[in-house]
């Protein structure tokens, strides 16, 4: 396929991540934010093979098939076992009411658009324009971060930064080393596995994952 | 040649009158046969219309000139605006008349009309009619200039026959922007033509109502002008959709033999739509009225997507 | 008496329209000791055109309904001043030069204070003036400092020559000094303007005016802020950067959405009408701002565009402003009720009136085929030409403007079916059974001739656009009636055809041309018509209390934007038996406070209160500590001048 066909892909693909990121932020119940996660692993996986078929950057494909194992098929799975073990009530509190939320993220993407701007100007790469929505992605998933009232999001909001990262590795410089993409998936994996544990463990303290709840954690005088 | 422009316009307005009943008889027959019930036909609200016309009228004591007029008001609207949307034709007189933003603001004169003729009687349902239809008018409509602003930047223009020109002579693939659009324009038509999440336009609980509580005093041929146009504006949304998001199949300009193709390819997407529209409507429930800002502000925010990416990514 | 204003507005209004807009022509006038220039070019006389205008309908309207306070009170003062504030506005337009159009401008806010306060003997009527009085001498004061800078400038704070508009047209500013006259001329003219947050007078001056001074208050007076505001931005500091048209920008977008917010929640109708001049103020500044933005960036045919939508709005709010307080004031007369909620039914016996404040409340919420949907619609256009900038961060931003006030436009809607809905139609809400009967001749010939004006403006736009030409071209270098009426006087095109048309008698034709035809094919069948008792569901004991009421209907629009008010709702419920089924009475209150009070202006008092107290403390009214002060200020003069 030619640039400009792999190019109009990618731009699409690129929205696809940033709708899937504003889904994240709006949605109210628990599978669907896990749904959403592992449709944002599967547009940037497809992105990153697509960039790697056309840059002819071929250790993209593996980073492309790391990034369908974990983040498509293995995260999303743990995560809903999770859910059922601990019997997490299906829905989500936010801080600040959902149409504000979406008002904050529509800043953000403005603000990163923004921001890019001179790095828009000087690259040659075909994927240039999509490096304003991997930084939004970034950011999308810190506000999800804040918002949310539950630990579970939290983490989901922790992989959306990542998966904004590995975006804007890509369309940045076509891809990291593969040597630090390697290290850094197997980062998450313990970083999961350490959620996990953890949870188990709040849970068994708290009786519940909310973040109010653990606002007792401090000096008290 | 001279005629032909003349020649669309009375074949659009025929079929707008004729054809819009069809269209809600379609979506009619889907639902019931998706609910397991016998539908009443397809030809069912050509039935219901004429046996309105037929009924007499009966008016409350202190109906005035607003309540009486509205229905003609409405109804002509509604007609005009048939007459601005391209159907079978890129070429359309009319379509210089009044672009989309005119057209917006039509559909909002029926809805002023319709709203104080529900505060015309004086019951408190039309009261309630009116103001919940006037808060959801109003939080959809920068939802709907969003909209119509993304699909403008890529045609440059909000001339109907513009926007539908540009799409049809094609580099529109794939673009995001145009994509997001339509999303935001799905939810918007959902909630201008109250169906459901918004509204329920068969429900008989008139706390619930919002569109019907506002005609819920009309009788005889009145009520058959406002459900007429109600279908029409139904009809109408769904051709305004189709016009800017996939016009493939309309008669480029002045070439008359592919007007029964374009026809043709009409019925077809409509046929298309209605199964889409019934499966949204079984598929999802009604909502609060106070979860509607959500709803809405969701498709102000797809649509606002649509503008940002149409900036950074094209 | 009457009879002489309106005939002074007769003239000025034939006046101004033959003068009109073709030439330019300059009079300076001497008088004794200071030189006063006069000065009529096409902003001058546009401005006379809409001044006049709206004079001349309100002046006729005005015989009739002094007739009302003839039976309590003399009306003398009110003939005077109602003169005083027309000559008043007259010579702030035409003033060419800094001190004429200071001492006119306080003539006319002066001879405003007067006609506000007509009916003194309600304590709320002298405060409202008060007030009134001193926003709009703060606003004063910003302006005069506005032009001393200008004026310090053009001679480099030498001589005192420099207080001629001439004078000033011809010096180049340098930037900073730029801005802080721009700065301080749009906040001066903003407080006379209503722009928010300098809006507290608006809500409060204009319903306690007698309705033909609220009129004329909110049609025009306003006006001459704009006017201001174009005056000192495009004529007398040509250029400026582009973050002055954001500034303006953004007043404008949140005056618009407030204003409306804020009238959505109100139920005196006058209270009503006076948001929402904030708001259609806040959409004149949108396009003035936008306008500003095209120019800083070098695209005159855009900026025209958006300038002309900008006085086309400007023209609009004029006529159904106008009219919409006409027929305040009609029903203020007739039922002696300013309540919305306590009115109700009125169409059928003051059909006339409901006529005319229809076309009114038709053309406010920007619906074809009347003339607020041009001037919106043109506002718009100039909105969906931003891409075109070269800023990409402005490209941005600027369509969130257009989706507010787009938002603005139908919250204007919703809150004119409440207006109509809860005064006009339904049963009479009230408590005592009214006395109610149609407006007087003059009354009705007066809203008459506006109604037919709004209707005018929307169906033939391209005649006014037109003849209102030649002021984008000398203001910001480019025409736009070329393209405009490229297409002959039926369509309206701006900048190209292709782009977007919209032809104002086609629609107005084609909508009475399909209703005609439907109503005679539909409405010849013989089927009878029964009129009979309403819909009660059974329930038998309805009565006129049970109706949709002001603040019913804008009960979804506070919820959603309930955040932006500080609003406090009680409930109290009294029942038999002690248990909530079975209902005996139900107390609702409802206060809505405008937020401004809160967050801008008790600060800025307590902080001048606190301040007078401290310098309070000099007067000891001991008459010893006085001649001290005398004694040591004398001895530090001769200290330093000996």
């Amino acid at each position: 396929m030619n640039t400009n066909l792999a190019a109009q892909i990618n731009s699409f693909l690129a929205a696809m991540i940033l709708l899937t990121a504003f889904g994240m932020l709006v949605q109210r119940r628990m599978y669907g934010l896990i749904h959403l996660f592992a449709w944002q692993g599967l547009f940037l996986s497809v992105s990153t093979a697509v960039v790697g078929f056309v840059a002819g950057a071929h250790h993209l494909y593996i980073s492309s098939i790391l990034t369908l194992s974990l983040k498509v098929i293995l995260l999303p799975y743990i995560l809903h076992v999770l859910i059922q073990r601990l019997k997490i009530h299906k829905e989500v509190e936010t801080i600040v009411n959902v149409p504000m939320t979406m008002l904050i993220g529509i800043a953000l993407v403005v603000f990163s658009y923004h921001l890019t701007a001179p790095v828009r100007e000087l690259s040659t790469l075909i994927t240039r324009s999509t490096l304003a929505v991997a930084l939004a992605t970034v950011m999308l998933g810190l506000l999800m971060m804040i918002t949310r009232k539950h630990a579970v999001t939290q983490i989901i909001g922790f992989l959306a930064m990542e998966n904004g990262l590995f975006f804007a590795a890509t369309s940045a410089t076509y891809g990291m080393p593969l040597v630090v993409e390697l290290g850094v998936a197997l980062d998450i994996l313990i970083a999961a596995f350490i959620f996990g544990i953890f949870f188990f463990q709040i849970h068994t303290t708290f009786d519940s994952l909310d973040i109010d709840q653990m606002a007792r954690l401090k000096e008290e005088d | 040649m001279m005629f032909y422009p003349f020649l669309i316009e009375v074949l659009q307005i025929l079929i707008i009158l004729a054809v819009a009943p069809v269209f809600a008889g379609w979506v009619k027959m889907l639902k019931c046969w998706s609910q397991g019930r016998t539908s009443p036909g397809l030809f069912q609200p050509y039935r219901d219309i004429v046996k309105l016309f037929s009924k007499d009228v009966v008016l409350a004591e202190n109906a005035s000139w607003i309540f009486r007029g509205t229905p003609y008001l409405v109804f002509g609207v509604v007609v005009l605006s048939g007459g601005i949307v391209p159907m079978l034709s890129v070429d359309l007189p009319l379509a210089a008349t009044a672009d989309v933003i005119a057209l917006v603001a039509l559909f909002a004169i029926a809805r002023f009309f319709t709203a104080l003729a529900g505060m015309d009687i004086g019951t408190a349902f039309g009261g309630m009619g009116s103001s919940r239809e006037m808060t959801i008018a109003s939080l959809a409509e920068p939802a709907m200039l969003m909209a119509i602003f993304t699909v403008s930047l890529a045609s440059k223009s909000t001339s109907l026959s513009q926007m539908v020109q540009v799409v049809y002579s094609g580099q529109a693939v794939l673009r995001p922007s145009l994509a997001f659009a339509l999303l935001a324009f799905i939810l918007i038509a959902l909630a201008e033509t109250g169906r459901i999440p918004v509204d329920n336009p068969a429900t008989h609980l008139e706390l619930t109502m919002i569109h019907e509580a506002m005609i819920l005093e009309y009788s005889g041929r009145h009520l058959a002008l406002i459900e007429w146009a109600g279908m029409m504006k139904l009809f109408l949304f769904v051709m305004l959709g189709i016009a800017v998001f996939s016009p493939w199949g309309i008669a480029a300009s002045g070439d008359l033999a592919a007007i029964p193709r374009a026809f043709l390819f009409m019925i077809l997407k409509l046929g298309a739509v209605g199964a889409g529209l019934v499966l949204i409507e079984t598929g999802l429930a009604k909502m609060r009225l106070f979860r509607l800002t959500e709803f809405l502000g969701s498709a102000f925010l797809l649509a606002t997507l649509g503008m940002l990416s149409y900036f950074i990514l094209e | 008496m009457t009879a002489i204003a309106s005939l002074l507005g007769v003239a000025a209004g034939g006046w101004a329209v033959g003068k009109g807009i073709t030439n330019q022509i300059i009079l300076p006038l001497g008088l004794p000791d200071l030189l006063f220039h006069l000065r009529l070019d096409p902003l001058s006389g546009f401005f006379l055109v809409v001044i006049g205008l709206l004079a001349f309908f309100v002046s006729i309207y005005s015989l009739g309904y002094v007739k009302g306070f003839l039976v309590h009170r003399s009306i003398t003062s009110l003939v005077i001043f109602y003169c005083l504030f027309l000559a008043g506005m007259f010579m702030v337009v035409l003033a060419d030069d800094a001190l004429f159009f200071l001492i006119s401008w306080e003539v006319m806010a002066a001879a405003s204070y007067f006609l506000v306060m007509f009916e003194d003997e309600k304590i709320e009527n002298r405060r409202a003036a008060f007030l009134y009085m001193i926003v709009a001498h703060v606003g004063a004061i910003a302006i005069l400092l506005s032009f001393g800078v200008l004026a310090g400038l053009t001679t480099g704070f030498q001589g005192f020559s420099g207080y001629t508009f001439d004078a000033m047209r011809a010096t180049s500013f340098p930037l900073g000094w730029a801005t802080a006259a721009f700065l301080l001329a749009f906040f001066g003219f903003a407080a006379k303007a209503g722009v928010i947050p300098l809006h507290v007078w608006l809500p409060e001056a204009h319903p306690v005016a007698p309705s033909n001074i609220s009129a004329l208050m909110s049609g025009v007076m306003l006006k001459t802020a704009i006017y201001g505001i174009i005056r000192v931005a495009f004529d007398l500091i040509k250029v400026f950067p582009w973050w002055w048209g954001s500034i303006v920008l953004i007043f404008g977008l949140v005056s618009a959405v407030m204003g409306v917010l804020y009238a959505l929640m109100q139920h005196d109708l006058k209270r009503l009408l006076a948001y929402h001049s904030v708001e259609n103020i806040g959409i004149i500044l949108i396009g003035i701002g936008l306008s500003m933005i095209f120019t800083s960036f070098h695209m005159p045919l855009l900026a025209a565009l958006a300038l002309t939508a900008g006085l086309f709005h400007t023209m609009n709010h004029a006529m159904f402003k106008g009219l919409l307080f006409m027929g305040a004031g009609a029903v203020l007369q007739a039922t002696h009720e300013r309540n919305m909620e306590e009115m109700g039914g009125l169409i059928h016996k003051m059909p006339w009136t409901a006529a005319f404040f229809l076309v009114g409340c038709i053309s406010i919420s920007a619906l074809p085929p009347f003339n607020g949907f041009i001037s919106e619609w043109l506002t718009f256009q100039a909105f969906l030409l931003s891409p075109s900038l070269p800023s990409p961060l402005l490209n941005l931003l600027i369509p969130m403007g257009a989706a507010l006030l787009a938002l603005t436009g139908a919250l204007a809607a919703a809150c004119f079916v409440k207006a109509f809905g809860v005064t006009f139609l339904g049963h009479w809400r009230g408590h005592h059974n009214p006395n109610v009967h149609e407006a007087g001749w003059p009354m009705r010939i007066g809203m008459m001739l506006s109604a037919l004006t709004c209707l005018g403006l929307g169906v033939l736009p391209t005649l006014f656009i037109e003849w209102m030409d030649v002021i984008s071209e000398q203001l910001v270098g480019a025409k736009i009636a070329t393209s405009a009426t490229g297409l002959g006087w039926m369509w309206l095109t701006p900048i190209a055809h292709e782009r977007a048309s919209y032809s104002g008698p086609i629609v107005f034709v084609g909508i009475l041309a399909v209703v005609l035809i439907a109503y005679i094919l539909l409405h010849s069948r013989p089927a009878a018509i029964h009129r009979v008792p309403i819909w009660d569901c059974g329930f038998e004991k309805i009565n006129q209390r049970m109706q949709y009421n002001a603040t019913s209907f804008a009960m979804p629009i506070r919820r959603i934007f309930g955040f932006l008010f500080s609003i406090k709702e009680q409930v109290r419920f009294v029942s038999l038996f002690g248990h909530k089924a079975f209902p005996k009475k139900l107390h609702y209150h409802l206060r809505i406070r405008d937020l401004f009070w809160g967050w801008l202006y008790k600060p800025v008092v307590d902080v001048s209160f606190w301040i007078s107290r401290k310098v309070g403390r000099l007067q000891q009214g001991r008459i010893q500590v006085y001649l001290i002060y005398s004694f040591v200020t004398i001895i530090i003069l001769l200290v330093f001048l000996g």
